[in-house]
């Protein structure tokens, strides 16, 4: 469903992207591990439009993404950020709403404010929560209204950055729990970036390293622990001696 | 020899930089201008960016008209009496404030107010990824952000500008009638029939280019704001710095043009 070939991406001197290939198929979940600033975030800029590689190619559906008109390609994706990105003038259900109040998908309030208080309770909240402002949230309600935000207007494709960085391991657990849930009932094709070793075990059918700007191992989760690969045993053991170097 | 091709670099360096600037701002304001007349227009945030601007800039323009006429006409009062002309204090004043002051203090308090204020909401939506929610939710952030802004500060600032006058003329009626023994009367006509309708337009159209300016520079800035807190608080610092000098400039500009 999305294929990335040889994409490559640098900001002046700093090479990010040096030739990523990876294919996701239709509802599958792939998450893409590997250290700080390997590009991970910059990899899922470049399918979303956000960021445009320097070469390569990016396909949804085996078409060029560049050939796609911008609305309509982007309808086709939902995104949980890092620290859920709600907008901090708009209340609770209007940012889950937002699609939903403007737009090719737009609907009257009434409608689009049901959508929203059902959306929140799929992600476990509550009515009452809807009239507040994202500043009156904690971290993990934050992350449950971005997730709920996400999965509004039901897109085929998902993509969650860094799902549980700043969560407390309980709240990490049903936020992984949560996506997982969402993802395979809504039958959603999900790309995942993530530290989390917990995360990459409850959200992934495959998982590939990225390091360098390349991919440096891909395969089904449950292959993950007996994989030889030198970096990815590195990664997932969180051993400071290795292949990568980390900086003391 | 070494020193002078660092003096040099240095000079190059900034003219360079200068250049670049005012390209990256050229850019930006066409591409805004270019959304002004193509939909989807967000109405919602127009008006609510026309109240923020407008409406609650109203005590700051109107204390500072207020005071500054009332300076103005012990000024002119003063320097008026050293060769017997006290009687043109309502007359200097209106045109003062209405051709130049009104406006052109409209333009800098609101600088102050709101350029600030853009900058620095655009500058955190920016580091806090809001600006890219934005995209994936299929929204153009110079349709949502910018444009209503641009608009609402170019329509606000005439109207803050307008009401500005009518409290900085009365600044000086209130100082001319109970310091300055002025006839109430006399002074409130001669200020009116001294003004033609080009000077209260020429005043209005000035405000409305340094509402341009304000919110342009605001969301600009906003926009190229770098990550974290230093980097909002660089862009609010440079929005209200520039906006300041544009309007200063563009002020001088406008002058000759009606001159």
């Amino acid at each position: 469903m999305i294929e990335l070939r040889d994409v490559r991406k640098a900001f002046g001197k700093n090479n990010v992207l040096r030739g990523v290939d990876v294919k996701v198929a239709r509802g599958e979940s792939l998450v893409i591990i590997g250290g700080s600033g390997t590009g991970k975030s910059v990899m899922l800029k470049c399918v979303l439009g956000l960021v445009r590689p320097d070469s390569g190619t990016i396909l949804l559906d085996g078409k060029d993404i560049r050939l796609a008109k911008g609305d309509e390609y982007l309808a086709r994706f939902g995104m949980l950020f890092q620290n859920a990105a709600l907008f901090d003038s708009l209340n609770v259900w209007q940012n889950v709403a937002f699609r939903l109040l403007r737009g090719p998908s737009k609907r009257p309030k009434r409608k689009a404010r049901e959508i929203a208080l059902e959306k929140l309770r799929r992600v476990g909240l509550g009515p009452e929560t809807a009239d507040l402002y994202p500043s009156e949230l904690s971290g993990g309600m934050r992350k449950r209204v971005g997730l709920a935000r996400a999965i509004a207007t039901e897109p085929e494709i998902i993509f969650f950055d860094e799902p549980t960085t700043g969560l407390d391991p309980i709240m990490a657990g049903v936020i992984n729990d949560l996506i997982r849930e969402i993802v395979k009932e809504m039958g959603a094709t999900a790309i995942t970036i993530t530290h989390d070793m917990a995360s990459v075990r409850a959200i992934a059918d495959m998982v590939a390293m990225l390091h360098a700007g390349v991919i440096k191992w891909i395969g089904p989760v449950r292959e993950m622990d007996t994989a030889p690969d030198p970096f990815l045993r590195q990664f997932i053991e969180g051993n400071a001696e290795g292949p990568i170097k980390a900086l003391r | 020899m070494k020193a002078l091709a660092s003096l040099f670099a240095t000079v190059g360096r900034s003219t360079l930089a200068m250049c670049a600037a005012i390209g990256q701002v050229a850019i930006f304001c066409s591409i805004t201008l270019s959304h002004v007349i193509r939909p989807p227009f967000y109405i919602r945030e127009f008006l609510s960016a026309l109240l923020t601007i407008g409406y609650f800039s109203l005590p700051v323009v109107g204390l500072t008209t207020l005071f500054t006429g009332g300076a103005l006409a012990l000024q002119i009062y003063s320097g008026g009496s050293r060769f017997n002309a006290e009687a043109v204090v309502p007359q200097i004043i209106a045109i003062g404030i209405v051709r130049e002051l009104g406006p052109v203090l409209t333009g800098l308090m609101v600088a102050g107010r709101v350029s600030a204020s853009i900058a620095a909401e655009v500058g955190t939506m920016k580091v806090t990824e809001q600006i890219d929610a934005l995209v994936t939710l299929s929204v153009n952030p110079m349709k949502y952000l910018a444009v209503p802004r641009v608009l609402a500060a170019t329509v606000a600032l005439p109207m803050l500008a307008a009401v500005g006058n009518v409290i900085g003329i009365m600044g000086g009626y209130l100082v001319g009638v109970a310091r300055l023994d002025f006839s109430a009367a006399v002074y409130l006509r001669n200020s009116w029939n001294f003004l033609e309708a080009a000077d209260i337009y020429s005043g209005l159209v000035k405000a409305a280019v340094f509402g341009f300016i304000v919110a342009l520079m605001g969301c600009y800035h906003g926009m190229s704001s770098d990550r974290g807190a230093s980097g909002v608080g660089r862009a609010t610092t440079n929005a209200v710095v520039s906006s300041s000098i544009l309007i200063l400039a563009s002020n001088y500009l406008l002058t000759e043009l009606f001159f």
